[in-house]
């Protein structure tokens, strides 16, 4: 077991290292680089742009900047925000509350529905309920998120006035229930799409068990149908959904990217963004690395929980 | 008789029994009926509509839909929006198009090269895939297209950038399970080079599940596009695409939702087209459902 763990330790920590570098070659190459941010106010002349490329250190060869960045990331300095001077890692950490709180909700809401869903069509396969969630599945699937967002924003907020069309809480309030109202629609949103994803999976896996001998066995000797399928099946078809947990996460991400943008929710993809539109180059890799440190570490996470719970994988 | 031929007659059988269970499937045969009629009404339309999709009008300004002409109403600019609507729709499926040409075949290349020599070069090729695996694409295509000219072109080529990854799995994955397989050793044997046997022997017995995985690419790419040309990185105006119709469109939507609504639906419908689509591929080609 120790073995397994230290060796997928070491992968992990490969593909991160990777990972960095590929952000920062990208970053670094971009016409102009994070010189251009200063090229742009009025009376910077060509001279004082290389003595800022000298204090930066941007005059030197890539591989050397990105080693020197290395050192100081896992040094926990990753560096300073070009807008207002502020140390990156404290301005990552002040939104990342509002992200995991959508994130988290989200998710919740995704398995609940999406594994009950699942569910059902595996029991009653081929039934009228099994083929409209296949179709709705696909359909969902095929929504761009933000479009949805601008749909309920358009449905409930607007039209029937239920809900809040954006931002997490109310100046001024701030008690439980007004983050809670804050939190419907966007929550919603982004649960669609692995709402639609989980249900899918959770359906073959449902599959997958309900043919297996325990099962029938179980039946064999009499237990309460119930009793067969929560212990019996659900339980052992939830097993291969923990790695689809942890692979669904750069979606996750990505979804929560774009939701926060629709309903101005003060996460990691409005910073992301804002930071893009101000060339804060140091912020945007920030981000490029924690969004990358969840997901590696979430399907680390996954893979270390199976090995756990799970007595037939063996780990050699 | 050359090796090719022997190995042809069971792929012709295996494509006229995929073929044949991908007509009996319903939804794929609607994927195509959309697909099919969002093409035909993108590209022929614009001949039939009185207005230009540059064509400005400011006293025309955000006219409902099925008032003055305008089929889908008009823009804040009195545009017509059924005209923007068709001319976004060429550019946001010949993207589509353009993105699964150049991802399926960097993804086929790496899989192929990956499966078919294994070792260091496959654990090299994977960990680059499983790398650009972990940034969620939507903020590596964001940071690319932010600095990168945005041309219809390169668009297509930064979306490829961050959709290639899945293609080379797949192949990799077919090209290690088929790598031992007799008429490989064959070929060997007979002294044919590593390419031929690649691309040549190893690559069209792969041909479904690559299909299946680029057909879905369109799908992904159309979403994509929208996704970035939404948040206003990708195609820029005055070129309409479905994105960044869908750009300003949140802020009239309480005095102008059909600018929001018409075309989130068009690009709804296309990418469920293509994704019903790909199903009906997965099924027609995956011999388990003969079983059934």
């Amino acid at each position: 077991m120790l073995r397994y763990v230290l060796g997928r330790l070491w992968q992990s920590a490969i593909l991160l290292l990777l990972v960095s570098f590929i952000g920062f070659v990208v970053l670094s190459l971009a016409p102009g680089g994070p010189l251009s941010q200063f090229a742009l106010s009025p009376g910077m002349t060509q001279e004082q742009l290389d003595r800022i490329a000298e204090q930066m250190g941007l005059n030197r060869p890539v591989i050397i900047q990105y080693l020197e960045w290395l050192r100081h990331m896992l040094a926990g300095n990753w560096g300073v925000s070009y807008r207002d001077g502020q140390p990156v890692l404290k301005i990552i950490g002040s939104h990342l509350f509002a992200t995991l709180l959508l994130m988290v909700t989200s998710t919740i809401l995704a398995v609940s529905i999406g594994s009950t869903i699942g569910i059902v069509s595996a029991i009653r396969r081929g039934s009228v309920f099994d083929y409209t969630m296949t179709v709705l599945a696909m359909v969902a699937l095929s929504i761009p998120t933000f479009w949805f967002g601008l749909v309920a924003i358009y449905v409930f907020s607007l039209n029937l006035g239920w809900f809040p069309a954006g931002n997490m809480y109310t100046a001024g309030d701030g008690s439980i229930l007004d983050y809670a109202r804050h939190l419907v629609l966007p929550a919603m949103v982004l649960a669609l799409v692995d709402l639609a994803i989980w249900s899918r999976y959770m359906r073959t896996a449902t599959l997958n068990v309900i043919n297996q001998d325990f099962v029938r066995t179980a039946r064999a000797k009499g237990l309460p149908r119930r009793r067969v399928l929560f212990k019996h099946i659900v339980g052992n078809a939830l097993i291969p959904m923990i790695t689809l947990a942890g692979l669904q996460l750069p979606t996750l991400l990505g979804g929560a990217l774009v939701t926060e943008t629709v309903f101005t929710w003060p996460g990691m993809g409005r910073l992301f963004l804002d930071s893009l539109g101000y060339s804060d180059y140091p912020v945007v890799m920030g981000l490029l690395m924690t969004s990358a440190i969840f997901v590696v570490i979430g399907n680390l996470a996954a893979d270390l929980t199976i090995a756990l719970i799970d007595p037939r994988v063996r780990l050699e | 008789m050359s090796l090719t031929d022997t190995a042809a007659a069971p792929r012709q059988f295996i494509r006229s029994r995929a073929l044949r269970r991908f007509l009996s499937h319903k939804l794929a045969l609607l994927g195509v009926f959309m697909v099919a009629m969002l093409t035909v009404v993108c590209f022929a339309g614009p001949w039939f509509l009185p207005y230009d999709e540059l064509y400005i009008d400011l006293r025309a300004r955000f006219a409902p839909p099925m008032t003055g002409g305008h089929i889908f109403g008009t823009d804040p600019l009195g545009r017509d929006l059924a005209a923007r609507l068709f001319h976004a729709g060429q550019v946001s499926m010949s993207i589509g198009f353009a993105v699964m040409v150049i991802a399926t075949t960097i993804g086929s290349v790496v899989g192929v090269v990956a499966g078919y020599y294994g070792g260091r070069v496959a654990a090299v090729l994977m960990r680059i895939v499983d790398a650009f695996l972990a940034f969620p694409s939507v903020f590596l295509l964001l940071v690319l297209a932010a600095f990168i000219k945005p041309g219809p072109a390169m668009i297509a080529l930064i979306i490829a950038a961050t959709s290639w990854m899945e293609v080379a799995r797949i192949v990799e994955a077919e090209v290690k399970s088929l790598r031992d397989r007799d008429f490989v050793q064959a070929a060997r044997m007979l002294g044919l080079s590593g390419r031929w046997i690649m691309f040549r022997e190893l690559l069209p017995n792969a041909i479904g599940p690559i299909i299946v995985a680029a057909t879905l690419t369109v799908a992904r790419a159309i979403l994509l596009e929208a996704y970035i040309s939404f948040l206003g990185y990708g195609i820029q105006p005055p070129l309409p695409s479905w994105g960044n119709m869908l750009n300003g469109a949140q802020q009239y939507l309480q005095s102008a939702p059909w600018l929001a609504i018409v075309p989130g639906v068009a690009i709804t419908m296309a990418v469920t087209g293509f994704n019903f689509i790909g199903d009906g591929l997965r099924d027609a080609f995956d011999s388990r459902t003969d079983l059934k």
